[in-house]
């Protein structure tokens, strides 16, 4: 695979849409389709905002919510501090582009001791007949005790290539959780990275969990800091790729100061020619006695020529620590197979349930009961070939059966 | 509907099974007792089709078919069921999702329709109340969790879906509490029928006491090397192994 430098010499061959599209009423055309979900649209078009009302959202128990451009414009001194994260941690070049070129993005600021109920599901489409660049910037910022789910959805459309590079910056305060899942559903002709820079305070709760069902490219790039004691991070992802599909999940975390928990498990399957790659990294620094870091990485290859990279790395510089690593590579469990089989389940089923049930542990952690129903059903159905995206999102959803985009701006 | 003839089984190089010969009919209930490593686990397992055992003699005839040329699965969609000793874990499958592939999968074998979702979750209740399952099997992992007693009733649940016609309970009272035996005996009970068979591999006498065998045989040293009526297995019980040991050496010499 290509290294984030090759990457960003990619840039200047895809356009980056200065302004925004003129407004579209894309929430009335555009709601997810997962039932009981009940959660807030942040949708975001061609790496733009769209709102009907205001470009941000300042609700009643003091949640900001809405276009990072609006916070700039009337919350600079929250927007600073939500920078932090990325101040904190060396950055690469394609965060560095995004540093000049990001046109907007999502800021959600959720204030003290403020449980936010219904998740938040930010929206990343693309609609465009050229090759297209998204450079978008989500800063995410809670105060003590606070409380959000953030759900994200990477879905591509069929007209131009697209390159996204999105940079969020995640700040948790004492004792604030918060879980964020993103679901990529990507066309076999996008780019898409997605950074993640967590500061992480005492007592603080951070859970990520990275669905890949399709990738042209994908790239999770997670840096977290656990700054200070008791804070704990859950990192959870499962790759399903295949053809010549690739997908990279490279995971930082720093345990700067004791007492905190790491814990990591990537699953993935390849298939035809497809290729992975799962870099850990975790840091545990001088002072950071009883840390506790787990880090996981399972997989499997289904063919000769599909190909994983796993490198699980523990960088430990304290003597007290609990610490593990490992990764496997590997078919299914045979006496699993050979049961399902004495029971009457022709070969190629026992497989595909096997596989079923190694990658939907993942889908297992995901703490929003529809939000989990939704994601086993479609890890399902792209183990059985059926699936490529997530076929109730209105998106995918137009009459000819094609990944279609339904809303044809200059039709309005 | 089974016929075993002088079978001969080798592990590796190694031979278990010696020369078994057994004959079992619809309506019966065989019993097959006998020491630790005597090779009755291997039978089990031959007739399941498990890889890693060579039949280097003899035959498995079952309902007129060579049993050898039946793929594992095919063996079980022709209503053979085995009840595991230790039934393995299957994390993140669920049990109503694999009794309904599996389910499914034998009614296509047989030219059947398919059970849609609300047969065969009435199915699925039915059959639960014969081993007393009262808990909700939709959301549990096949055997994830589960503690010996529930691992045995979930395989008696599994037999009681499937409805086989030949099935062979591998020491399926080990690691039972007297509850969970009766549970599971009374659940093999109401199973047992004119058109099939069962065969209970077991080391002891208990389990008999519920399911009231029509033969019993003594299997030792890769061999069946006594068959008498239910009372052998009491004589069993009070006697202990040796004297057929004995009575097998005398035979040999002789």
């Amino acid at each position: 695979m290509k290294s984030f430098a090759e990457y960003t010499q990619q840039l200047k061959n895809y356009r980056l849409q200065l302004q925004p599209d003129p407004y579209q009423p894309v929430e009335e055309y555009f709601t997810c389709q997962v039932a009981n979900m009940g959660s807030v649209m942040l949708p975001l078009l061609n790496g733009w905002y769209v709102h009907k009302d205001s470009q941000l959202t300042i609700y009643p128990d003091g949640v900001i919510a809405g276009s990072l451009k609006a916070a700039m414009a009337q919350y600079p001194e929250l927007v600073q501090a939500s920078l932090q994260p990325l101040k904190d941690h060396v950055q690469d070049e394609l965060t560095l582009s995004n540093q000049e070129q990001f046109t907007d993005g999502i800021f959600l600021y959720v204030p003290d001791n403020v449980k936010v109920e219904k998740p938040f599901q930010i929206v990343s489409l693309v609609n465009s007949r050229e090759d297209l660049l998204v450079q978008n910037r989500h800063l995410i910022h809670l105060g003590e005790n606070a409380e959000l789910s953030v759900i994200q959805c990477d879905d591509s459309t069929k007209y131009g290539k697209t390159f996204l590079n999105v940079v969020t910056a995640i700040t948790l305060n004492k004792q604030a959780r918060l879980h964020y899942y993103k679901t990529e559903n990507k066309e076999a002709e996008s780019l898409l990275f997605n950074h993640l820079y967590v500061n992480q305070c005492a007592e603080s709760f951070f859970h990520s969990n990275a669905i890949t069902f399709n990738a042209g490219y994908v790239c999770n790039d997670i840096h977290v800091n656990l700054n200070e004691p008791f804070a704990e991070a859950q990192l959870y992802g499962l790759y399903l790729v295949d053809k010549t599909q690739q997908c990279e999940n490279r995971i930082k975390v720093s345990h700067n100061c004791p007492d905190c928990k790491s814990f990591q498990l990537y699953k993935g399957i390849m298939d035809d020619e497809a290729e992975a790659t799962f870099h850990g990294h975790v840091v545990v620094q001088p002072d950071a006695q009883r840390t506790n870091a787990f880090q996981t990485n399972r997989n499997i290859l289904l063919t000769d020529k599909a190909k994983i990279n796993t490198q699980p790395f523990l960088e430990i510089y304290a003597d007290d620590v609990q610490c593990s690593h490992g990764a496997t590579v590997g078919q299914l469990d045979d006496e699993a197979l050979y049961y399902l089989r004495t029971r009457g389940i022709g070969e190629r089923s026992a497989r595909k349930l096997l596989m079923f049930a190694f990658a939907n542990e993942i889908c297992q952690h995901v703490d929003i009961q529809a939000l989990k129903d939704r994601l086993s059903d479609m890890v399902q159905r792209r183990l059985n070939g059926e699936l490529t995206i997530c076929d109730q999102c209105m998106l995918h959803n137009a009459d000819n059966g094609g990944l279609i985009f339904p809303i044809d701006p200059t039709k309005l | 509907m089974l016929k075993i003839e002088n079978l001969h089984v080798s592990i590796k190089g190694r031979e278990i099974l010696k020369g078994v010969n057994l004959e079992v009919h619809a309506g019966e209930v065989h019993a097959i007792m006998g020491p630790n490593g005597t090779g009755k686990s291997t039978l089990a397992s031959v007739i399941a089709g498990k890889e890693g055992y060579e039949v280097t003699e003899g035959k498995i005839i079952y309902k007129g078919k060579n049993l050898m040329d039946l793929s594992i699965e095919d063996r079980a969609r022709e209503g053979i069921f085995i009840g595991f000793q230790y039934p393995v874990e299957i994390p993140g499958v669920s049990i109503a999702n694999f009794m309904r592939t599996a389910l499914n999968e034998i009614r296509q074998y047989r030219g059947l329709d398919p059970l849609n979702g609300a047969q065969f979750l009435k199915l699925m209740n039915e059959k639960k109340k014969v081993v007393e399952l009262t808990e909700k099997l939709s959301n549990r992992s096949v055997n994830e969790g589960f503690s010996g007693g529930e691992k045995k009733r979930n395989e008696i649940f599994q037999m009681a879906m499937l409805e086989p016609t030949l099935s062979i309970l591998d020491e399926t009272d080990s690691g039972l509490d007297i509850d969970a035996l009766r549970i599971v005996a009374n659940g093999v009970n109401q199973l047992k029928n004119q058109d099939n068979a069962t065969i209970v591999i077991t080391h002891y006498q208990r389990l008999l006491d519920y399911i009231v065998p029509d033969v019993v045989h003594v299997l030792f040293d890769g061999k069946i090397v006594k068959t008498g009526p239910k009372e052998l297995a009491l004589e069993l019980e009070k006697r202990g192994y040796d004297w057929i040991k004995e009575e097998y050496e005398q035979h040999k010499l002789s």
